[in-house]
């Protein structure tokens, strides 16, 4: 495919961990590819962009999406249905990637199906700088890891509330984007509040991990995030409500209800930095 | 991806466990329990004893006489699992498998099933030890299988109709997995068959190799020697594994995995993940899967519940590129024969997943000619099928009239 590869004179890992660093809490909003329409996607990444994003995570649809609840399986049905194959996945990816860095939510077949090198060379090849793959843990993904490597794309492991610390060991090995901190044990799904255990999980995967950080699952009000943000995450991956935002309003109403998030992280930032020089000058 | 096959979790290149992060702490725990228990004397006296005065165990070698004389070849034996405990072979797996919940202190059970079989036997064991059961089951089999349905509540577990997807068997593994990463904490999940993330698909087997250990010893006693052939239905594969393990390796015996053809192998809708399948991973391992060039997984086919799953389980994988086993296929068509075949000459109404491995049968007991023993392994009973039958036939049960097709 070379109209659309693309020029990076950075390797995506670190394009991808760049996003995280800026002084902000990043924002990785998600959205279905090929959801509500093949075309509407391309909407919808352009509201999350407007809107502030960090990073773009981009759900490849899967017909048996076992991590997901019944909200985002439901988008992955329907953009079967409308026919979004792999081409079209890396199409929207690449349509993103000169302004924010995108990365894949992927089940493992659809990789292993494609050939794992050459999805990984047609990933890297649009600029998809990251992979996150729910259905691989870090035990299976060791070949897998080197291969990603070797193309500059990160891998972007889950650490969950049951995960020990001696596998967070591992899990810190093998991280080479940003580690998704899963805040419950569950599938996708908007929740009114943060789940109790999100904060522990949290603290415990910053302890061991170099790279950035960021919580997902169940993040659906401003508050939310800001919460996340207040325990230390990196950053924050919002995906069942904006997909039902999408479903209920349009991709301009995510995009409006993600520039709040933006705000309110921005502006608890401010009252933190200003709480701080108060508190160095007292 | 192969380092620890030592440790059971890949099956040559096949098995492993690819399952979301969440799951991984359940799966070692349950591994470490299994290894923990597996030759605990307590463990198995109380597993054994429940197999015996439970379940009925072992289950009779049968010798069907008319079968054999009516396709002339090698001596036809059934080894009778569809008299086991609620009807098939399925309690062998559920029974150790609650044992191994209540010793891990799970006081949460959560089945997926197709037929209904695998959900009746684990309502069943879950009753037998007092604990919350919850059964999904695709809404498509809650209609085809309803006997099963009304079973299952009435041992009192609840049944799950799931609406997803195919809203069959692998809907219903979906919706099953997702519960578990939820309440992963107090669950159990008793995966039905020899499929699904390691350590299930040894644990599986292994609870299941019951079958082929008393074919061993019942064919010595019956005609003094290994059978030449065994014959089982494929559809995860713990039946035909069961049957098989203990043989595995003895040049002198045939195995032979029967798929589902449904409605023709080139028709596309079919239930033969080894014969037309891909390597693929669904549910939590690596095995033969019925998919796109995109690795969607397509929906499978047969007019038996329990044989309409596009995947298999690992070990079959293996088996099937090793050249341990082959691996045939029946249609729908020829299945339904089978059953009615069965039930006439040999007072036995099959289950429709066994009709296949009957049907097939007939093909090795010829191919082996007079002299040789062929054993079926009936893994289970046909009550729950008599309403898909009728309607595939054609019998209406409020007329008492000739059925239609082979006498």
């Amino acid at each position: 495919m070379p109209g659309r590869r693309k020029k990076f004179r950075v390797k995506g890992s670190e394009r991808l961990q760049a996003a995280f660093t800026r002084g902000r809490v990043a924002l990785v909003p998600y959205l279905t590819a090929g959801y509500p329409t093949l075309e509407g996607a391309y909407a919808v990444g352009e509201a999350y962009i407007e809107a502030g994003a960090d990073v773009v995570e981009i759900g490849v649809p899967f017909s048996d999406p076992l991590a997901d609840g019944p909200t985002i399986q439901d988008t992955t049905t329907r953009a079967l249905e409308n026919g979004a194959d792999l081409e079209y996945c890396l199409e929207l990816a690449s349509s993103f990637a000169d302004r924010a860095p995108v990365v894949f939510l992927v089940y493992y077949n659809n990789i292993f199906a494609r050939g794992i090198e050459r999805f990984l060379d047609e990933a890297a090849g649009v600029g998809v700088t990251g992979l996150v793959i729910p259905d691989l843990p870090i035990d299976e993904a060791l070949d897998f890891r080197e291969m990603a490597a070797d193309r500059g794309v990160a891998i972007c492991p889950l650490a969950a509330p049951t995960t020990d610390d001696e596998r967070l060991d591992k899990i810190a090995e093998v991280a080479s984007g940003f580690v998704y901190c899963v805040s419950v044990a569950g599938v996708t799904g908007a929740r009114e509040t943060l789940p109790a255990g999100a904060m522990e999980i949290l603290r415990r995967v910053r302890e061991k991990v170099s790279v950035p950080v960021a919580l997902g699952f169940g993040i659906s009000t401003p508050g939310a995030a800001v919460e996340a943000a207040g325990a230390g995450a990196d950053g924050v991956i919002i995906g069942s409500k904006l997909m039902q935002l999408v479903t209920e309003e349009s991709p301009e109403g995510a995009g409006a209800w993600l520039r709040e998030v933006r705000e309110a992280l921005d502006s608890e930032a401010r009252d933190r930095d200003a709480r701080a020089r108060v508190g160095s000058k007292n | 991806m192969q380092q620890k096959s030592e440790a059971g979790y890949y099956f040559g290149s096949f098995g492993g466990r690819y399952v979301p992060e969440t799951l991984i702490h359940a799966l070692e725990e349950l591994e470490s329990a299994y290894e923990r228990y597996r030759y605990d004397p307590e463990f198995v006296e109380e597993l054994q004893g429940l197999a015996k005065d439970f379940v009925g165990r072992p289950t009779p070698l049968m010798f069907a006489e008319r079968l054999t004389k009516k396709w002339g070849g090698a001596n036809v034996w059934f080894k009778r699992e569809d008299l086991a405990h609620t009807g098939a072979h399925k309690i062998n797996n559920t029974l150790g498998q609650i044992l191994l919940a209540d010793r891990m202190g799970k006081e949460r059970i959560i089945a997926e099933t197709g037929a209904g079989q695998h959900g009746v036997a684990t309502a069943t064991v879950a009753a037998l030890y007092g604990k919350e059961c919850v059964v999904y089951m695709g809404e498509e089999d809650t209609r085809r299988q309803k006997l099963n349905v009304v079973r299952m509540k009435l041992l009192g577990a609840e049944v799950r109709p799931v609406t997803s997807g195919s809203r069959t068997l692998k809907a219903a593994l979906n919706e099953a997995i997702r519960d578990w990463v939820t309440n992963v904490e107090d669950t159990h999940y008793i995966i039905g068959t020899v499929a699904g993330p390691a350590p299930y698909p040894r644990i599986v087997r292994d609870l299941q190799t019951v079958i082929g250990q008393e074919i061993e010893a019942q064919a010595r006693e019956r005609f003094g020697q290994d059978p030449d052939a065994i014959v089982a239905c494929v559809g995860g594969g713990s039946n035909a594994i069961g049957a098989f393990h203990t043989f595995v390796g003895r040049e002198e015996v045939r195995l032979v995995g029967v798929e589902a053809a449904g409605r023709g192998l080139e028709s596309g809708e079919h239930g033969a993940s080894l014969t037309r399948g891909e390597p693929g991973v669904l549910h939590g391992n690596l095995s033969y899967v019925l998919q796109t060039e995109d690795g969607q997984i397509r929906e499978a086919h047969s007019v038996s519940a329990g044989l309409d799953y596009p995947s298999v389980g690992p070990e079959h994988a293996y088996l099937k590129d090793e050249g341990l086993v082959e691996y045939a296929s029946v249609t729908d068509e020829e299945a339904l024969a089978a059953f009615t075949m069965t039930s006439r000459l040999e007072g036995i109404i099959p289950a429709l997943e066994t009709s296949h491995a009957i049907s097939y049968a007939e093909t090795v007991a010829k191919e082996l000619g007079p002299g040789k023993n062929l054993i079926i392994n009936l893994s289970g009973r046909g009550d729950k099928d008599v309403e898909v039958v009728a309607d595939a036939l054609g019998i209406d049960a409020r007329e008492a009239e000739e059925v239609s097709g082979e006498g």
